[in-house]
This record gives C-alpha cells, structure tokens and sequence, in this order.
C-alpha cells in the first residue's frame, strides 16, 4: 500500500486526504519508509526531522477529520497534510540549518524562514532539511561537506546542484515536493537532472528571510515537485511581500488556473539562436526540438528571438555572486557560532576557524569575490559585470516585447558522473550558462521533463518569462504536461511499481 | 618657517530612535542594560537574516541634513564597508559610501576672529559596532557585547575649514547644541553618544597647497579632541621643521600619556570593498517627506536663542549659555516667574551656582535644586532681607544641606542689618578698635576705606546690609578727615 502512496500528485493526494480514503500519517510513514530504504545510496537528506512530521501529520488529520465534519479548521489550503523537504539553506527555527558546509554543522536557528513558514501555516508536513552544494556554491551537490548526493535515475551520477537531495527527493519519491533555491540555476538545473518540475520565481517574489545568503541579489526560493500543477501549489504557498525582506515586492500574487482546455492560442515562444551552441548534447537539443514541436500543437507560435549579450552572463555572474558571497560569508568567524577554532588573536581565530569551517569551493569564490571588489579592480570586475548584466536585462525586456515566453535548454547536458567535473571548476561553471541569464535578469523561469537521453537520463527544458509571469509559466508546463508523460516517469531505483503509477491518473 | 593647520572634523552621532538601524531591537542606555540583552536575529548576524532600514533614522538624519543646509539626495545608497572584527557580527557595516543621505551644507561658527562659515561636505547613516571589553587577568580574553551593534549613527564629515584646536572645539560643541535643539541626538559624551574623527594637515602659512594628513580615531570628548589636535599638529611641525615628511597614517589618541601613536601606515590601510548592499533598495526621498520632516522640525539654536532674548531680554551670551543645556534651560524656566528678575536669575545660575555645582562634580542634569528654592532665594535677595554674600551662603547652605531657605535663615539667624544707628555703632567700635589705620586713613591712604567695609561686614557675619555700611562709612570718614572724631 504505502510505496503505491509515492507516485501521487500532490493534488490527487490532498482530494484522497480530504476524502479520508489516505490519512497524512499514511502519506508520512510511507515517505520516511521510502527515506529509510533509498537514502543509504542516495543521500538526498541531511537531517531528517520524523518527530515534527509525525506531529504535524497526526494535526493535520485532525484538521482533516473537522473538515470532514463540517468545521473549517486553520488551514484548508491543498498542501495540508503533504510531506514535503526543506533545502538545508532555509532556517527551521530548532532544526540544525548546515548549508553543506562544516562551518554550520551545529548551528541551530531560533527562527523559521519565511517561505518554509508559509508552507508549515498551510499544513505541510516538513520531512527534513535536504542536501546541498556547500552555501548552494556548485551544480552537482558534491560540494556538500557531508558527502554527495546521487542520482535516482543512475547512482554513478550527479543529481544537479545545489539542490539536488531536494531534486533527488522528489524525483525519488521520498517527498512529494521540495524547496530549493536558485542563485544561478540551482533549482532548475537538478530539476532537469532529476526529470522533476523547478520553477525558479521572479526576484523578489518569495521573500529572502532565512534564506541563507549566497548571492543576495540574485537568490531565489524555488520549488521543485513531479509536476508543474504541484509546483503551482507551493508557489501560490510561498509568494507574496515579506516587509522583513526589503527586496520583496508588494505587488499581489493571483492564483493559478490552467489554460482553458490546455490551449496554448495565442502565445508567442520565443526561440533564442544564442542558447543553441555546438558542442552541447545532441540528444538535449532534439528533446528541446520536439517539446516545441507539442507546444506548436498545442496552439503556440515558435519565433526566433535575439539575446545577444548572453555570452556575458557567466563572466558576470561569476564576478557578482562571489562578490556578494565574499560579504555574505563574512560573519562566518567563529565568535558567535558555527565552528570555532581559538587561536592566539582575534585576526588568527577567525583564520583559523574560517579554514577549518569552509570547504574548498566556497574558498574559491570567497578569493574571487574578494579580488574583484578590491580597490583598483573594482572598476574592472564588479562595476563591469553589473554593467553586463544590465544589458543582459535589456536583452530580455526587448525579447519579451515579442514573444510570451522564451524556450531554451536548461543545461548543455544530461546528468554526469561523480568526479566528473569537479576537478575542473571552470567546466562545471559551463554547465549554468544556459540557467544564469534568469538569475541576472531577475525574472522567472521553469524547467520540467522533455524526454530521455540514451542512457535513460532525463533530459529538461527551460521556459523563461517576464517578471511575475510564473503563471504563464506554470500554465504551459501544466499544459505541456497535459499531453506528455515525460513527468510522470519515475527512476527504477525509486522501486514502485509500475500499476500503481496509475494511481493518480 | 610658519605654518598653519588644516582641520576636518568627523562627527559620529548616535541617532535617538527608539529601534536600531536596521532591526526591531531596542536601543537601551548601555550604563543600564545587560549585555547582550538587546539583541535579535538580524544585529547578531545570524545567517538568513536581512536589513529594514528605520524609517525615524532617515527622518532624523534628515532632519540634521537640512539644519545644516545640506542637500538631500533624492536616492541615497547603502553600502557594505566590508572588514573582520569581532564587534562587526556580519563581517560588515552597512553604512552609506558614493551616494549619502546628503551633501553641500554650511554650518556658522563663532570663532575669537568673529563668525566663520565651516562647509559640510557630507552627512550618511550607518549602523553603530559592538563593544568589546578586554580581560588581561588571570587569562587574556575579550568579552563582546552587541547590544550597540546596529545603533543608528549619524556621520557629519566637514570639508578642512578649521584652523585650530579652538575652532574645531567651537564647531564640535555647537554642533552638540544642534544635535539636542533638534532633538536628533542626546549627543551625550559619557555616553558615546557623539564621537569625533580629526583629520589634520600642515602647511607654510598662506599656501594654497595642502600637506599630507594624518587622521586621528576615537576621540571621545571635546577635550581629548582640542588636546589630541594641539599634541598631533606640534608632532607634525616638529617633522616638518626638522626637514622630514609627514606621513600619511591612521593615529590612535592616548588619553592618559597625552600622545598620538600610529595605527596604520599607507601601506596597510584597510580596502573596505565597499559596493551596495543588495539587500537594500535605493533610499528614495521626496520632496514631500522632505517638506513634512522640514515642517516638524524644532527650532534651531539660533531661532530659539533669539526668542530667548527677546522673552526675557537677557544679553545674547547670557542667553547662549542658559540655552547650550537643557537641564539648564529647564531649571532657568523654572524659576523664573519674575520677567524682571530674569536677568539677575540667568547671572545667578551661570554665576554663583554654576560654579558650586562645578566645585561638587555635579552637572546640570544631576542639580539637586528645588527651581522654587532657588526663586526663593533670589526674591529674598531682590526685598533686601538678605544680601548678596547672605545669598551665596544660603546657597551653599541649601546644596549641602537640602533645606529650603526659609529653615535655613530662621536656624541661622540670618536677617540682614539695615538699621542705621546700630550699624553706625558697629562702625565706630571698627575705627576705635584700628587707631593705626585710622591715622594711615587721615594721612591720605583712602584705599584703607574698602578694609574698614570689610571689617563692618566681617562683624556682622556678613549681615549688614552693604548699602548702608558704605553710606555711613563714607559719612564717618569724612567726618574723620575733619577731625572732627566725635568722643
């Protein structure tokens, strides 16, 4: 009965909660069973938090039960009841929050972030904090201190990162959606790796409080579920102002209804020739080719667009997030919390607490960050790369004056191997140019399944929109999704059965 | 050779808000408050969490920007000054670089060569660091308290207009007076709540050139300010003179040896990386805020010295000095009901008891006077039932004591002597008593008068009303003169 439960979308899973033919305990037990049987191989999690999920199972039955009574109880939002996880750079006030990384290992927040707040007012059930590339710095989440975590769809294989323990979760069935974040494609990225949903939201719509920062200016809490109906569920959860984050935006979020019978009339997609490079995976380029193919019939005009100052968003992006990095990460000194390592002097103590507490990655982008911001190179570095991504911006204001959406890969390859790639930092910083552009430009975008490469990896497609456009986004990926079954493919390792991913149908 | 100073003067004051600069943390009298009890999330730095810029700060700083005929920057930015110390919990201070809160702004001194314009080039909000304490015994350690961490600061940057230590004294005192009339700041030196930066330059006099500068840190009072500037120009002219170069540097002050030591050379100066803090959007102010904060603004010094003046048509010093405290100003209305008698009330204060309270280490604010006893006193002293030395001993008498004048004269006795025959009778056993001095007198030594006046005075305990003593003495000498000595 329970693995049966896993392949359930979250809105079939609340109808059959509210119905009571499935309690939230059911739906609890049965993903911490699936934790407990994968995540030996896979590692998706960090710390698991079972007590609080049976707690706010067994609340949410009961708030089940009064509905089914007639009373209406503090939530009646879908998600109540649905276990999902956190991305472990999201505070959980009383639950260890380590960004991946020594530093923070112990560390305990004593507040809860806004956007897990949000999800925990609606009901859902938190299963644990998940693993991540150290303070999200990487794309395979083998920069996580505590070990990588690995592929459902081939073990010997990189989830994506930096969320990619909330990619694996999903994918693998041991949570029924997730919360990640997005500095440079971080959402997406593992999404695509995984053959789940990321949508990655406009800057500034899900509010930054206790997100731990990395790159402040271009973070994003994103979601990550099995489909893009699912996604919408925790977007609408999570989005809207925070006036504890003053780069959060008052403007209001309206709710997501589908395109009336998945028509996609009238919508223009724009086809960048810039995303579209020799040497990227042939089988990610036709997978893109065909899914606009289905967004053709589904009533979609495919029209070439220009945006021809992409070239610039990865020297960009890797002048201003470390940038802000290296401030970011400053406070990291071992006074207050977090690792400490004493020494003769103050000057010492923090050196010597900083190299004990800081992997190899983080290191890296700290001294890059550090140098482009310093007096004399300032002009050079930080000034011109926010310069760069300006005209990026303006790339895209006038892309989106002709088209609704814009489509694009959203990585030049399927999923690699461990070790693959993170000897050669430069290469694995390759593998974002496609996801960086959104990131700099501040607007939001989608990844979702397209199709499968030749070793039965999942391959993503990227829908990219103009600010607070996520319900356009949302739609066609739904729509998409209406007539595709790429997202409902779940990796062998995940172990249920193939009947029962009937179950939601 | 001769050479002349150039001064600049940075001014750091702590913005009376109710929260800090960017948190809903309280700001608390560090004297009163456990530390580390006025504290959150976001002044400790914890990771995930962000900045909200207080509203009131801006609306203070403002209020001083416009004071200071500053102009506001339509959108000012915040900026991270990035550098490791164990007081700074984020590893930066968020504080205003390229683009502050205003520039350009005019602020008048008066100076021993008359009125001097001084220029404001700049006026930005940060936040305030934490304290350290540092324990040396049995074990080297320091203890950090974060409770200032995040308080409003307000930076006033004046161009080098000053001259020397007077002038410098001059601007940072007035400057204190502007801070408290417009209520931006207690500016309460004990308390760092105002601190100073000098920045100090030699040059030959009436060049145009500017020499190279040093910059002394954490001065803490007016005092260590002029002292630290006087020390540090002489180092630079005993330099100069011996045909060396000033250095460019960074200086500590030490209040205890009375010299300046240097902190950072060139060399070492710190690289802040300042960029803006993308977690705060541009600060937009409008001309309507504007117009609003100009509006609830308190009279400045100037205006309300002015009215004073006019109210109770004092002297302008008189006036200036009443005003330059509040717990002052506050006891002057107090025990002023008597417009005529404000005057006299204003020299009393700023005279006599000023100066009592100084010799007991007592400050206005901690001035254990009644104002009704001190009217008391001084309408005591406008009927003539006592005089002036009467007065200040009743004075005296009513600090030590805490009585009210009434308990005071009627356990002392004191009532004044003003009737004639009796005093005239003292006056004569005096010249009686002195046949030495009264023969000096007869042979042209008049000054003797004012000694035979305070022997009058001194026999009656001071009690003698002076008018009378003086009138009959003069009456009696002249008599004397004649020889007509009666007996």
């Amino acid at each position: 009965m329970s693995s049966s439960l896993l392949s359930l979308g979250i809105s079939r899973a609340a109808h059959l909660l509210r119905s009571g033919e499935i309690s939230s305990r059911d739906l609890t037990q049965a993903c911490l069973e699936q934790i407990e049987s994968l995540d030996g191989s896979l590692h998706a999690f960090l710390t698991l938090t079972t007590e609080e999920a049976f707690f706010r199972a067994n609340r949410a039955d009961f708030f089940l039960q009064q509905m089914r009574k007639g009373i209406t109880p503090e939530t009646t939002s879908p998600l109540l009841g649905i276990p999902l996880a956190i991305k472990d750079v999201l505070a959980l006030s009383g639950v260890r929050c380590t960004c991946g990384s020594r530093m923070l290992e112990t560390y305990i927040p004593p507040f809860t972030a806004h956007a897990v707040d949000k999800l925990l007012a609606d009901g859902m059930v938190v299963l644990g904090k998940t693993n991540t590339d150290e303070f999200a710095m990487g794309s395979t989440t083998e920069n996580s201190a505590f070990g990588p975590t690995r592929n459902p769809w081939d073990v010997a294989r990189v989830p994506g990162g930096s969320s990619g323990g909330s990619a694996a979760a999903v994918a693998a069935g041991m949570a029924f959606g997730a919360l990640g974040t997005d500095t440079g494609g971080s959402v997406r990225q593992p999404a695509a790796f995984c053959g789940i949903t990321g949508l990655k939201p406009t800057y500034g719509r899900v509010s930054r409080w206790g997100l731990v920062a990395y790159g402040s200016s271009l973070d994003s809490v994103g979601c990550m579920a099995r489909s893009a109906e699912d996604a919408a569920l925790i977007y609408a959860s999570i989005a809207g102002h925070d006036p504890r984050d003053s780069t959060s935006h008052e403007i209001p979020v309206p709710g997501f209804t589908p395109y009336a019978e998945n028509s996609l009339k009238g919508l223009r997609i724009g086809l960048p020739q810039e995303y579209f490079l020799p040497g990227m995976q042939a089988e990610v380029e036709n997978a893109i080719r065909s899914a606009l193919a289905v967004f053709e019939k589904l009533g979609a005009e495919i029209v070439p667009v220009s945006l021809p100052h992409t070239e610039y968003a990865l020297p960009a992006y890797y002048l201003l997030a470390p940038a802000e990095a290296s401030a970011n990460l400053a406070r990291y000194d071992g006074t207050r919390y977090g690792i400490n390592r004493p020494a003769a002097g103050y000057i010492e103590q923090f050196m010597s607490s900083r190299a004990a507490g800081f992997g190899p990655e983080v290191k890296r982008r700290i001294m890059l960050g550090t140098y482009a911001l310093s007096a004399g190179y300032y002009d050079a570095y930080y000034a011109r790369a926010q310069k760069a991504r300006g005209l990026i911006r303006r790339d895209f204001d006038q892309a989106f004056q002709q088209v609704d959406v814009i489509a694009a890969p959203v990585a030049p390859t399927t999923a690699y191997l461990l070790g693959e790639r993170n000897k050669d930092p430069l290469s694995m910083y390759l593998g974002d140019i496609f996801t960086l552009p959104a990131n700099l430009a501040g607007i939001p975008a989608i990844a979702f399944p397209a199709g499968f490469d030749s070793n039965r990896l999942p391959v993503g497609i990227q829908l990219m929109g103009h600010a607070f456009a996520e319900n356009t986004l949302l739609g066609m990926a739904h729509a998409y999704q209406q007539v595709t079954l790429w997202h409902r493919q779940m990796p062998g390792a995940a172990n249920i059965p193939e009947e029962t991913k009937e179950h939601g149908l | 050779m001769d050479y002349e100073a150039v001064i600049g003067l940075e001014v750091h004051a702590e913005l009376s808000t109710r929260t800090k600069m960017f948190c809903a943390c309280t700001v608390t009298d560090p004297a009163k408050s456990e530390p580390n009890s006025a504290v959150c999330p976001v002044c400790l730095g914890l990771p995930g969490t962000l900045p909200v810029i207080n509203r009131q700060a801006v609306e203070l700083g403002l209020r001083v920007a416009l004071a200071l005929g500053c102009t506001p920057l339509p959108r000012s930015i915040f900026a991270r000054k990035n550098y490791f110390y164990p007081d700074l919990p984020k590893g930066y201070q968020i504080s205003q670089y390229e683009t502050p809160l205003a520039v350009n702004g005019k602020f008048t001194i008066r100076t021993v060569a008359g009125e001097k314009v001084i220029r404001i080039r700049r006026v930005h909000l940060e936040e305030d660091t934490g304290k350290l304490t540092h324990i040396t015994q049995p074990q080297a350690y320091s203890l950090v308290d974060l409770n200032r961490a995040g308080v409003p600061l307000l930076e006033i940057v004046s161009e080098p207009d000053l001259c020397n230590p007077a002038e410098a004294r001059a601007y940072a005192v007035k400057l204190q007076q502007l801070l408290r009339a417009i209520e931006a700041s207690s500016a309460d030196m004990e308390k760092g709540q105002i601190r100073f930066e000098a920045n100090i330059s030699l040059r030959p006099r009436g060049s145009q050139l500017l020499g190279t500068r040093t910059e002394i840190k954490n001065l803490n009072s007016f005092r260590s300010m002029e002292r630290a500037i006087t020390y540090e120009m002489q180092r630079q002219q005993e330099v100069l003179l011996s045909g060396g170069l000033v250095e460019q540097q960074t200086v500590g002050w030490n209040e205890d040896t009375g010299v300046t030591f240097p902190q950072r050379g060139k060399e070492e100066a710190h690289d802040y990386r300042y960029f803006p803090d993308p977690d705060l959007p541009p600060l937009v102010v409008d001309s309507a805020w504007l117009d609003r904060i100009r509006r609830e603004m308190p009279d400045l010094p100037e205006e309300r010295i002015r009215q004073f003046q006019q109210k109770y048509s004092v002297p302008l010093e008189l006036a200036e000095q009443i005003l330059a405290d509040p717990w002052l100003e506050q006891f002057f209305l107090g025990c002023t009901s008597d417009i005529l008698l404000a005057e006299e009330t204003a020299r009393w204060l700023i005279g006599p008891l000023a100066g009592e309270l100084n010799a007991r280490g007592i400050g206005w604010e901690a001035n254990p006077l009644a104002p009704t006893n001190m009217a008391d006193l001084l309408a005591r002293l406008q009927t003539g039932s006592i005089n002036q030395p009467m007065a200040k001993q009743l004075l005296k008498w009513m600090l030590d004591t805490g009585k009210n004048p009434e308990e005071i004269i009627a356990r002392e006795g004191m009532v004044q002597v003003s009737d004639v025959d009796s005093l005239k009778t003292t006056i004569q056993a005096v010249l009686h008593a002195h046949p030495a001095e009264v023969s000096a007198y007869r042979k042209g030594k008049v000054s003797l008068a004012q000694w035979f006046f305070g022997q009058v005075m001194a026999d009656t305990r001071g009690q003698a009303d002076p008018k009378i003593v003086k009138m009959l003495l003069d009456e009696l000498l002249t008599a004397l003169m004649g020889g007509q000595l009666s007996d």
